[in-house]
């Protein structure tokens, strides 16, 4: 067991629980909290990965603007600070099973294939993966026409969610 | 080392985790959370496909960041979405939402 | 390599020395001192947080045109630890109703998010935590964490003046991360990486002189992310008692009230890296490390200094206002600034230095000059719009 495993088993058991917290706890406001503590642990997975520019971004964009959105909405969203009722509806157990055998044909499905021993090749030394991230979002022969598209997607939520949350008196 | 396989099952649980949240669970935006466990799932894989592949290839870092775009435009109108019911029928129970159900 | 010119790298080899001798592992006391690191840096941050306390109010009472604290030890420099024990022995109360997990780690989280920042910054070339490739992001990335700890105090106080304070803030600096994150960009692009440092060692000439109105929208966004006057929102005394810190008593508060002194220090210490070439200065910081640790500390101190300045002579902004001047006024202008930064770093790349240094600046104060004179004629525009609206009665008027 190197110190690597020991490290990734500790963050994926974090992210997994919180996880988990996030579907099964009744209050909400508790619920958005363990999202951001699952997010955290994503971030987390992505600089092990030395995926570094994607786990800034994940605090940045998820934590800091999704989490909150979520908090807000849970706020704005309840008759009284309490919660009400129960909170699985009642075919609760069917959506269990569907998951459980969707883990375990995913987790069949894996074992099949012989590349998943392949353990992580060394990365070149003088690689900077910003810069290269970078090239490659705005490169025309790379993937300058997602990273467009994806913006006038984000203008579009925009416009939509304003006018759709618009308080009309 | 840790080999690929344990990044691939990890993101497998974390989708797994989140289907179970968006089938069972009754306030709609308890529903949206479950659908952000799963976008985040899929950025796992597509990471750990990036680093265990060809580094120098950056075509998985991109996708992870387009779908942190999507991820980020469908919360916010999905919340908005949300807001507005319940402005109009008080509830965010799925369930109750019920109005075209004959 | 003399301890005077590297010390840290000596103190490392010094200590893993020690460590494998007595039996341990190399990835072992690598990791054991790399947590030494991490507590005497946390250390001497808290001490200095607790001078900052004593600084704070010395200045507020001269702009007040009174002496401050004199009582306690010599020109009240004991007057901090007064201040400590007296919160530490306070009865810690938790309101009824209120979420205790969530109510008990806002204050943690608070002071948590300032402390992390302090891991990118550069004390002297030889003397910094990380140097990640990726540092200007990575300061919004701990606002991010100081955004969710005043939302998790604000919920969790049962308290409704407590949540209005915190949805407040939380718009606040929510709406001002966009021009400081573009802002960010400004030294991103004339030093070409966002890692600290390199900002730092790309400083011939600070970066002020290239580009004062980001330096400017740096300093009013970093303000509004503090949550210091005038964006104050959640601290209006006269408004919402505390804000989201209202429940909170002892320590507690203490934590707040440390972290944002801590938080607005800290902010000083970045303006004076981006923008007022960090530890350099004229190349004293070849000479020795602790020279350049004196320099960036001192540059740090005037940063503070100007954003107390700011807070104990300008009036509280209306929440409105705030958001207004955000979404109207600051964004668009930081991202023309940038598209404009851009075009003419591209265009006068190969220029001589002077031919370049001008040629940013004039641009600058161009599209300064062009804001304020588009607010100019909105503004005189609203203005005749309500005062056409006023009746003027001349004594000739209304006479029976």
């Amino acid at each position: 067991m190197t110190a690597e495993q020991i490290i990734f088993l500790l963050v994926a058991l974090f992210t997994l629980g919180s996880g988990f917290m996030v579907v099964t706890t009744g209050n909400l406001v508790h619920a958005a909290l363990w999202l951001v503590a699952t997010l955290f642990g994503v971030a987390v997975v992505f600089a092990l990965l030395n995926a570094g520019f994607l786990a800034v971004v994940q605090v940045v964009v998820y934590i800091g603007a999704i989490a909150i959105l979520f908090i807000f909405a849970v706020m704005l969203t309840r008759k009284d600070m309490r919660d009400q009722g129960p909170q699985m509806n009642r075919g609760w157990w069917v959506g269990a099973l569907i998951a459980v055998l969707v883990f375990a044909g995913l987790f069949f499905l894996l074992q099949g294939w012989n590349g998943l021993s392949r353990t992580a090749a060394a990365i070149p030394a003088g690689f900077d993966a910003v810069a290269e991230l970078g090239n490659a979002l705005v490169s025309p022969d790379a993937f300058v026409l997602p990273f467009e598209v994806a913006s006038v997607l984000l203008v579009a939520a925009l416009v939509g969610a304003v006018y759709v949350a618009f308080n009309r008196k | 080392m840790v080999p690929l396989s344990w990044y691939l099952i990890l993101a497998a649980a974390l989708f797994s985790i989140g289907l179970f949240g968006v089938l069972s669970r009754r306030n709609a935006v308890a529903i949206l959370l479950g659908i952000e466990l799963m976008l985040n799932a899929v950025n796992i894989n597509l990471a750990a496909f990036w680093r265990y592949g060809n580094v120098l290839h950056m075509a998985g870092q991109v996708f992870a960041i387009i779908v942190f775009a999507v991820a980020a435009a469908e919360v916010a109108v999905g919340l908005a979405l949300v807001i507005s019911v319940y402005r109009k029928r008080n509830t965010v129970i799925a369930d109750d939402i019920d109005l075209m159900k004959w | 390599m003399s301890f005077w010119k590297d010390p840290l790298k000596v103190a490392a080899d010094w200590l893993m020395g020690i460590l494998t001798g007595w039996g341990m592992s190399e990835v072992a006391a690598q990791v054991l001192i790399g947590f030494l690191g991490v507590l005497i840096l946390i250390s001497i941050l808290m001490v200095l947080d607790i001078f900052l306390v004593w600084v704070e109010r010395k200045v507020v009472s001269r702009f007040q045109d009174r002496i401050g604290p004199n009582r306690v030890g010599p020109f009240g420099l004991i007057q901090p630890f007064a201040d400590i024990i007296k919160l530490l022995i306070k009865e810690d109360i938790t309101p009824t109703g209120a979420d205790k997990v969530v109510y008990n780690i806002a204050p943690m989280l608070s002071m948590m998010s300032v402390l992390i920042l302090w891991a990118i910054v550069p004390l002297a070339p030889t003397i910094l935590s990380v140097d990640l490739n990726i540092g200007a992001l990575y300061i919004i990335a701990a606002g991010a964490i100081g955004t969710l700890s005043i939302i998790m105090a604000g919920w969790s106080s049962n308290n409704k003046f407590a949540l209005i304070g915190a949805f407040r803030q939380v718009a606040v600096m929510v709406s001002f991360e966009i021009p400081m994150l573009t802002m960010l960009l400004i030294p991103t692009i004339l030093a070409g990486s966002m890692g600290m440092n390199a900002i730092i060692e790309k400083q011939d000439i600070w970066f002020v002189w290239l580009s004062p109105l980001a330096a400017l929208i740096f300093l009013i966004t970093a303000i509004a992310e503090l949550g210091r006057a005038p964006f104050d929102m959640a601290e209006g005394e006269s408004e919402l008692v505390a804000g989201y810190n209202t429940e909170y008593s002892g320590m507690k508060f203490g934590m707040f009230y440390a972290g944002e002194l801590l938080h607005a220090f800290t902010y000083g210490g970045f303006l004076a890296i981006l923008f007022f070439g960090g530890y350099r200065f004229f190349g004293l910081e070849q000479v020795s490390p602790f020279l350049a640790i004196a320099v960036i500390i001192f540059k740090a101190f005037v940063g503070y200094w100007v954003i107390m300045w700011v807070r104990y002579t300008l009036l509280r902004i209306r929440i409105d206002h705030m958001l207004a001047f955000n979404w109207k006024f600051l964004t668009p202008l930081a991202f023309t600034l940038l598209i404009v930064t851009a075009l003419v770093n591209a265009l006068l790349a190969g220029a001589s230095a002077w031919l370049y240094v001008t040629g940013m600046f004039l641009s600058n104060v161009a599209l300064a000059w062009a804001a304020l004179e588009i607010a100019r004629s909105y503004g005189h525009k609203e203005r005749e719009k309500t005062e056409g609206m006023k009746k003027v009665v001349t004594p000739s008027q209304g006479t029976p």
